[in-house]
């Protein structure tokens, strides 16, 4: 099966780990990846924040660069879901895009990924992979069946980290109120590592845990996934 | 035109009321503790309905046919309530609808009225209206009747005195009615209650407002929890209804659902206690003089708008105050209006409807877009849509700023992909500020991130360099 990465602009820049891993993990489950050069962002930023104009020539070019294949797969359910709910009101009509778990779980039907990640894990489900997207629980069911892996439920998963995208600078006392009772979830699990299927709130969850000293790690489920026990997972320094 | 009361005069904007409230460990506390409470009862009494979905969608449905036909439906209405011996009044703004109220309490020679709670009234500033006119309002609502005494603002459109603990409460009512009062719930209503009961007895005049008309018999319908809303309707002489031009339903069975959408979704009552429902007047059985004051206040403006015009098929229930992360923290007088939390986000500014007015311009961006507001909303109102198309709406508004140049300058970079990767190299060279992988300080505005947050440091290698070198 041929499948396209969009990387999205966050992940491609600050966090490519993810998008190796995603590229390793989809390869290992027997699909082609490709990765479309002339991919930039998704627009989302600029339309949440009020900037729709400038959204539109964003998504014709998500369009044009993806238009031929029949699958693209986003680590991010925020950036999918812009394509899939919003792009359709900016005068596009995007390609079939999905979050990676819902490409794993409802395309390419697995769960069990063939993953080993022998840590302590708590998930966190993201607003937008649950709202906007409705992928529910398949990224629970995924990571249950990763070998070696000690998952723990994180309370009140389903409360929003504050993020946001510019709201997180807007409103950044408020998002912080926010971030301040999802750090205090986390380290309720004790868990090792904190995982998400979005980089956006992984970057905020993640940048708040990592000014208090708190001993948690951010990490994209994509790289739990990837991990197996003959190339497993390292922490980049 | 006079300013529109639905906000506060003098009200700062949302972020700077968001500082002020965020500080307040007892609000934090009390609100942490209440919203928390009722969104678990709300989610366990919508879970038992097999056929929740569906009523949403009934209830969406009834409220768009409603705001399509609203100019006939209204016609219908007046003519059906008068009809039934009620006296109709229409008002195109605040200042209007209190102008005819006073009017008709000094026809009464009342100087003092009764009322049932109304966010209508309260959004108009009739109190205050009528105070300035010689005309004392007491509101019979316990809620309502503490932030009253408190001088205070109200912070939730269902519970208003939602910020307010009970030793506060205690103190309030100790200092105002004059009597020593435990800090038990059964105790403090039990002073409302006798405070108030003198006030039914002996007041002519009420003032309510509705929760829903029926265009085709002329009823209004009002719920609450107390019963002392029906007293007002029943025990005066005047009645006195002040209704937004919206809360309409063309028919009896169109109110079927959502006397089953409301309760479950505001209170998370399977059933509302008291439902009180009147058409017209009725000889010798309750209030002889019925006037029903249909208010526009920026309504007729909100409905030209084809997205934001959802906004007006709210029935008030506060699911999504009780739901949103940053209502939870920040308190419902941080939004400057009677209206708080998601609904007051998209209602207020477009009542308003200045986006050059600062304060409701900052109401639209006071969501992280996390969407909990529309997946419990009983009319399916899409509250994360409509708060980017206003967001829209502010940023045309305000023009040429730092940011509106900083985000043409980025999408002019995302447009090409040479562009966005000579951007992205440049940007990795933030690197070098980054100690131990991370970057603990940035200038303004970032500054605003890494306040409390670190950022990763950029890496060396962007995913695109690495694809080139190794797949490309």
């Amino acid at each position: 099966m041929k499948v396209a990465l969009f990387a999205t602009c966050l992940t491609d820049t600050f966090f490519p780990s993810t998008a190796r891993a995603v590229v390793r993990l989809l390869e290992r489950l027997g699909c082609s990846v490709e990765f479309p050069l002339d991919q930039t962002c998704c627009g989302q930023m600029h339309f949440n924040t009020g900037y729709r104009e400038h959204a539109k020539p964003l998504a014709r070019k998500y369009t044009d660069v993806f238009q031929n294949y029949d699958y693209v797969v986003a680590p991010s359910g925020s950036c999918a879901g812009m394509v899939r709910e919003i792009h359709p009101t900016l005068g596009t009509s995007p390609p079939r895009t999905f979050e990676l778990a819902e490409f794993l779980v409802d395309v390419l039907g697995v769960t069990d990924v063939g993953a080993w990640f022998p840590h302590r894990v708590t998930y966190h489900p993201t607003c937008h992979s649950l709202r906007m997207l409705g992928v529910g629980d398949k990224p629970m069911a995924l990571l249950r069946a990763v070998k070696g892996l000690d998952l723990v439920e994180l309370p009140d998963s389903t409360h929003c980290c504050g993020f946001g995208g510019t709201f997180a600078v807007k409103n950044a006392e408020t998002s912080t109120a926010m971030l301040a009772d999802k750090m205090r979830c986390v380290l309720d699990t004790g868990a090792e590592v904190l995982s998400a299927g979005d980089n956006s709130c992984l970057m905020h969850i993640g940048g708040g845990l990592s000014r208090l000293r708190a001993g948690v790690r951010p990490v994209h489920l994509a790289e739990i996934l990837a991990s197996t026990e003959e190339d497993p997972w390292r922490a980049t320094p | 035109m006079a300013r529109n009361p639905v906000t506060w005069l003098g009200s700062p904007t949302f972020p700077k009321a968001a500082h002020k409230a965020l500080a307040d460990t007892q609000l934090r506390q009390n609100l942490r503790k209440a919203t928390g409470t009722i969104r678990a009862r709300r989610a366990a009494a919508v879970a038992e309905m097999t056929d929740w979905e569906m009523l949403r969608v009934a209830g969406e449905q009834i409220k768009d046919d409603v705001l399509a036909r609203l100019d006939t439906l209204l016609v219908q209405l007046e003519e059906s309530v008068t009809a039934r011996g009620g006296v109709v009044h229409w008002a195109r703004d605040a200042e209007e609808a209190n102008r005819i109220v006073l009017d008709l309490c000094r026809a009464q020679n009342a100087a003092e009225v009764v009322k049932v709670k109304s966010m209508a009234t309260a959004e108009i500033g009739l109190n205050e209206a009528l105070e300035a006119g010689g005309v004392h309002a007491i509101e019979t609502d316990l809620a309502e009747l503490i932030v009253q005494l408190g001088d205070d603002r109200p912070s939730h459109i269902l519970v208003p005195a939602i910020h307010r603990n009970r030793s506060e409460i205690r103190e309030i009512f100790q200092r105002r009615m004059g009597v020593e009062v435990s800090d038990e719930p059964a105790d403090l209503a039990e002073a409302a209650r006798v405070y108030l009961r003198e006030k039914f007895l002996t007041t002519k005049v009420a003032i309510s407002g509705a929760n829903f008309a029926v265009a085709d018999t002329g009823s209004i319908v009002v719920l609450e929890s107390e019963g002392n809303g029906r007293m007002c309707l029943t025990l005066p002489e005047t009645l006195i209804t002040v209704m937004g031009i919206e809360k309409l339903v063309p028919t009896w069975q169109d109110l079927e659902v959502f006397l089953q959408l409301l309760p479950r979704s505001s209170t998370a009552e399977r059933m509302n206690p008291y439902t009180s429902v009147w058409t017209g007047v009725t000889p010798g059985d309750g209030p002889q003089q019925f006037h029903l004051v249909l208010i526009d206040n920026g309504r007729t403006q909100t409905l030209e708008d084809s997205i934001g015009r959802q906004a007006l098929r709210c029935i008030r229930c506060s699911a999504c105050l009780n739901v949103c992360p940053v209502y939870e923290r920040t308190g419902g007088q941080s939004y400057g209006s009677v209206y708080p939390g998601p609904i007051g986000a998209i209602l207020t500014p477009q009542l308003v409807g200045d986006m050059h007015d600062k304060q409701a311009a900052s109401l639209p961006f006071a969501s992280s877009l996390c969407g909990a507001c529309f997946e419990v909303c009983p009319v399916r109102i899409d509250i994360p849509s409509v708060l980017t198309h206003l967001r829209a709406e502010v940023v045309e508004a305000k023009g040429r700023t730092a940011e509106s140049v900083a985000m043409s300058a980025a999408a002019w970079i995302f447009a090409s992909a040479s562009r966005y990767e000579k951007a992205q190299k440049a940007g990795s060279l933030a690197r070098f500020l980054a100690k131990d992988g991370k970057i603990t300080s940035l200038p303004w505005p970032g500054s605003k991130w890494t306040s409390s947050r670190d950022v990763p440091a950029p890496p060396q290698e962007s995913f695109r360099t690495w694809w080139r070198k190794n797949r490309g």
